[in-house]
């Protein structure tokens, strides 16, 4: 056992992970069950965030993510387009990153026009779309959003929008919830949103793992609340479902919760490694072997 | 010349911004400085693709090690932008028949969104997936418990692998009350909320100690590094 784990071949632990990812998202493909989630401080701080809105008030979401990200950032995106359409608030889609606009298309396809048709563009929602200079787009709509946005994303002008009417800048909005996989998401509005405008601009946010460890700084005063990854994810889903959700969820509601059973047993396959690699290290080190 | 110009507009730009937002009156500067911002921001994106041009046009030019992969990514390119610039296969805007270039460049079944929906997600989602492999490989090969330190990150990194998931509710799901605090997934915030914090507002602190150093640097003209040596 010792030799084989010792010149053990990479491409076993490729196939292994291989397995451990596959195998569960089969399983919960055919069984339909997940694992149930325990939400945690941030994620009930987000939820109540969105939860403390009224009807009519508007809420700004930037989708600053791409493809990449989506299989962690993706559930997190649709299940705060639900929430928002359940609560009835103005929603004002923006991105930072350049393929964000197609991420919006996503959420608003598999949300608003399959479950909320009654929602009419540019009276319940809008989508700006991208606009280039990362938190310099920030620096400007703070103050003034017409200075960058004329024109919503497919090129009607602004003030043809009935929805825009009462919006001038970041700071007319009750919320801003942003999803953000990294450079320029969360920490950009943080810095240049919430920090200079603390009584004015509220942000929740998503992000992915590697982002979080450097967003808890911020929580709670400049970032009241934070999905962190698919885990933060499925919390956030769990509460939605268990308000909103009904006996028989649409499963796309669920993606987060089914996701976290492959995450599961990766992070087991990568515990016992560590563990295996520790082994090899002690019997070495044991046996006068440098190591 | 070729360096006082950009110097001045750098110091010019630096301290309108520093001034606009100490003084209130003032804010509008920064604003013009911002918008000014996201139009070169805006022109950095002619900036990058004609870069990327000059870069992988000399390789396949020279015919040097990789020439294909440039070919390839010079294709790409170059096919991405002339469907998505000519809106290629896009129907006018309803609004405006009249104009050919009207319609939206992310029509669903046009060539943009082909390319968008079946190259260029799946490509990036499929790299970004390979990271569960290169990082199930590392931790065989560099987690090993060499001393104090490196046996408190191991252990902190099981507590965390287990807490964000439901494996760290179920393994201590048993624990008493009284011991709420040292169940897993409670530990993980505490560990996230707690020591994490603490390691990254200090380093934070650092980092803008070291930036606001540096910026003072640059818009004074001390340090000159970012406008290159000066030789083509």
């Amino acid at each position: 056992m010792y030799e084989f784990l010792k010149d053990l071949d990479k491409r076993w632990i490729f196939l292994l992970m291989f397995l451990c990812v596959t195998i569960p998202i089969y399983v919960i493909a055919k069984t339909g069950k997940s694992f149930p989630e325990v939400p945690t401080v941030l994620s009930e701080a987000v939820f109540q965030a969105v939860e403390d809105l009224g009807q009519g008030d508007p809420v700004l979401l930037s989708f600053d993510f791409d493809p990449a990200s989506e299989g962690e950032l993706g559930p997190m995106a649709t299940a705060f387009v639900r929430h928002c359409a359940e609560k009835k608030v103005k929603m004002y889609f923006m991105a930072l990153w350049p393929v964000g606009p197609q991420m919006i298309d996503d959420a608003i396809a598999k949300v608003i026009h399959s479950d909320f048709p009654s929602l009419v563009y540019g009276e319940d929602y809008v989508n700006l779309g991208f606009k280039p200079g990362n938190e310099g787009v920030i620096k400007v709509i703070v103050t003034d959003m017409r200075e960058l946005y004329t024109t919503d994303d497919i090129g009607t002008s602004i003030n043809d929008i009935p929805m825009m009417k009462n919006i001038h800048s970041v700071q007319d909005f009750d919320l801003v919830i942003n999803v953000s996989a990294g450079y320029a998401g969360t920490k950009e509005w943080v810095q240049y949103g919430s920090t200079p405008y603390p009584d004015k601009i509220k942000i929740v946010a998503g992000c992915t793992g590697v982002q979080a460890p450097l967003l808890y700084p911020y929580i709670p005063n400049q970032l009241p609340g934070l999905l962190g990854a698919i885990k933060g994810a499925a919390e956030y889903e769990k509460l939605v479902i268990d308000k909103y959700g009904g006996n028989d969820p649409d499963p796309k509601y669920l993606e987060a919760k089914r996701r976290m059973g492959p995450q599961l047993v990766a992070h087991l396959l990568i515990i016992l490694l560590i563990i295996l690699a520790n082994y090899i290290y002690f019997v070495e080190k044991k046996s006068g072997v440098s190591v | 010349m070729k360096r006082n110009v950009p110097l001045f507009i750098t110091a010019l730009g630096g301290f309108t911004l520093i001034i606009a937002y100490f003084i209130p009156a003032t804010q509008g500067w920064g604003e013009v400085a911002a918008i000014w911002f996201d139009i070169l921001a805006s022109i950095a994106f002619i900036l990058g693709g004609g870069n990327l041009l000059k870069i992988h046009l000399k390789k396949v030019s020279d015919k040097s090690a990789g020439w294909a992969y440039s070919a390839i990514t010079l294709a790409a390119f170059l096919t991405t932008l002339f469907v998505g610039l000519g809106k290629v296969g896009v129907n006018p805007n309803p609004q405006y028949p009249e104009y050919s270039l009207s319609g939206h460049y992310r029509e669903i079944g046009s060539p943009f969104w082909w390319l968008y929906e079946y190259a260029f997600k799946p490509l990036t989602a499929t790299m970004f997936a390979m990271l569960a492999f290169y990082i199930s490989s590392a931790a065989f090969r560099a987690f090993r418990a060499k001393n104090l330190e490196a046996i408190l990150l191991l252990g902190t990194a099981f507590i965390i692998l287990l807490g964000r998931t439901f494996a760290g509710v179920y393994l201590t799901a048993w624990f008493p009350d009284w011991m709420s605090g040292l169940k897993i997934e409670n530990l993980t915030v505490f560990i996230m909320s707690v020591f994490n914090t603490a390691g990254n507002r200090a380093i934070m602190i650092g980092i803008a100690l070291g930036v606001a150093s540096t910026s003072l640097k640059v818009l004074l003209g001390v340090d000159r590094s970012y406008l290159g040596s000066g030789e083509d």
